[in-house]
């Protein structure tokens, strides 16, 4: 049997969830016996591959770039794990929304730049008005919160999901685990 | 001569269990180690039925009754939990989620909060509706306590421990429906308020709403077991 394809990805979030992956530490080579990562910050491909079984997100939606990404990530892969509480909830990057971009982006480019001050607007994608949960965009197979998940529930919920066994996601994991 | 005592049997899950006549379901349920969620009741304080968290089947009403105020009548038959019950309870969590900006990660009650342990409990893993993301103040004007709008659930423990046993009744509730919010005083600040400093509402209070300018992170568990000991103190005088 060909190795499953499993995809990490970073839309806004801070890495930690990732960071949380590879504290998997000496399990990452049983990870790697059941799955092959085609895409991920940490690996080279630059595009969203065509054909995924599983793709872990982390971050939440907040620009039009994730948007975009979010739909082909949903598009090109059998399931889909939103995973940590930015891509399950919104989180942190989520704090911004009742006072919305612009305030947000006025603080950190023009009142507190001491020089050229300017909000960019180029190469940058445009910041949604409100930073949302992935599933509000597209459907999420499998939701795992935690800021990050600890290296256990992403063990175990790998696991579960590579042999197709029973996963009970609030036995490993709650919102801000 | 003593009154005789008044005996109810009723049946909660199936169980023949005996109550006394004025108790109310929930009372019963935890005498007999029948767990239904709570949220906003506590056990040393009366209680209002405001969160629904305990909301139970009754065989022969169609309607669903709050177990910390229904009480028990002979041959009354409870379930606790139904499949629909289960979907309410997960439907009132995720609504509580949605209607405020409950960030657990950078919250001071993270691992200490009972929205959030329910949450867990009852298997919620996400909201499916639309976060509201309202634009809610903190008011860190008194000098020990603070009050983080974006977390309160609006149980009213707090303005139940103030009014009930401290009795200097500081916390109320303003406004109606989704624009409600626990005020201190005519809506003055806390600091400013007729405020007794006696921390109550912070122990009582069941999320990071109200809390203690002491702690910080997440090491903020609170001690609501002093009540019924406080009550019963009291009533030995």
């Amino acid at each position: 049997m060909s190795k499953l394809k499993l995809a990490t990805v970073w839309l806004d979030g801070c890495s930690g969830c990732h960071m949380s992956f590879l504290d998997m530490d000496e399990r990452l080579l049983e990870v790697a016996e059941l799955v092959d990562v085609v895409y991920s910050p940490i690996v080279d491909t630059k595009e969203f591959p065509d054909h995924v079984d599983i793709a872990l997100v982390e971050g939440a939606v907040a620009s039009v770039d994730d948007e975009k990404k979010i739909k082909r990530i949903r598009a090109h892969s059998k399931l889909l794990v939103a995973m940590g509480d930015c891509a399950v909830a919104g989180n942190v990057p989520s704090m911004r929304n009742p006072i919305g971009p612009e305030a947000i982006l006025n603080r950190a480019y023009i009142e507190n730049a001491s020089a050229q001050q300017q909000i960019p607007c180029v190469v940058v994608p445009k910041l949604l008005k409100v930073v949302r949960p992935i599933h509000e965009f597209v459907k999420v197979d499998v939701f795992l919160p935690g800021c990050p998940p600890s290296a256990d529930t992403f063990h175990s919920a790998l696991v579960a999901l590579v042999t197709g066994s029973p996963l009970d996601v609030s036995a490993l994991t709650r919102f801000g685990a | 001569m003593s009154e005789a005592v008044d005996v109810k049997t009723l049946q909660i899950n199936g169980h023949e269990v005996s109550a006394l006549r004025g108790q109310t379901i929930l009372q019963v349920a935890r005498e007999n180690d029948i767990d239904i969620p709570t949220l906003c009741h506590l056990d040393g304080l009366s209680d209002v039925g405001a969160c629904r968290l305990c909301l139970v089947e009754i065989k022969g009403s169609n309607k669903l009754l709050p177990a910390c105020v229904a009480t028990v009548y002979e041959g009354m038959e409870v379930t606790t939990d139904t499949e629909r019950l289960q979907k309410h309870r997960k439907t009132i969590l995720e609504l509580l989620f949605a209607e405020r900006n409950h960030i657990c990660s950078v919250c001071v009650s993270n691992g200490h909060c009972e929205l959030q342990s329910l949450a867990q409990q009852e298997g919620v893993t996400h909201v499916r509706f639309p976060y509201r993301n309202p634009e809610l103040t903190v008011d860190a004007s008194h000098e020990r306590f603070t009050v983080d709008h974006n977390r309160c659930v609006l149980c009213t423990r707090c303005v139940r421990v103030c009014a009930e046993v401290e009795g200097a009744h500081v916390w109320d509730v303003m406004g109606r429906g989704i624009n409600s919010t626990i005020i201190t005083d005519l809506n003055d600040n806390w600091g400013e308020s007729s405020c007794t400093r006696c921390g109550k509402c912070v122990q009582v209070c069941p999320t990071g709403a109200l809390f203690d300018k002491s702690k910080i992170g997440s090491d903020h568990p609170k001690y609501p077991d002093f009540l019924p000991y406080l009550n019963e103190m009291r009533e030995a005088q």
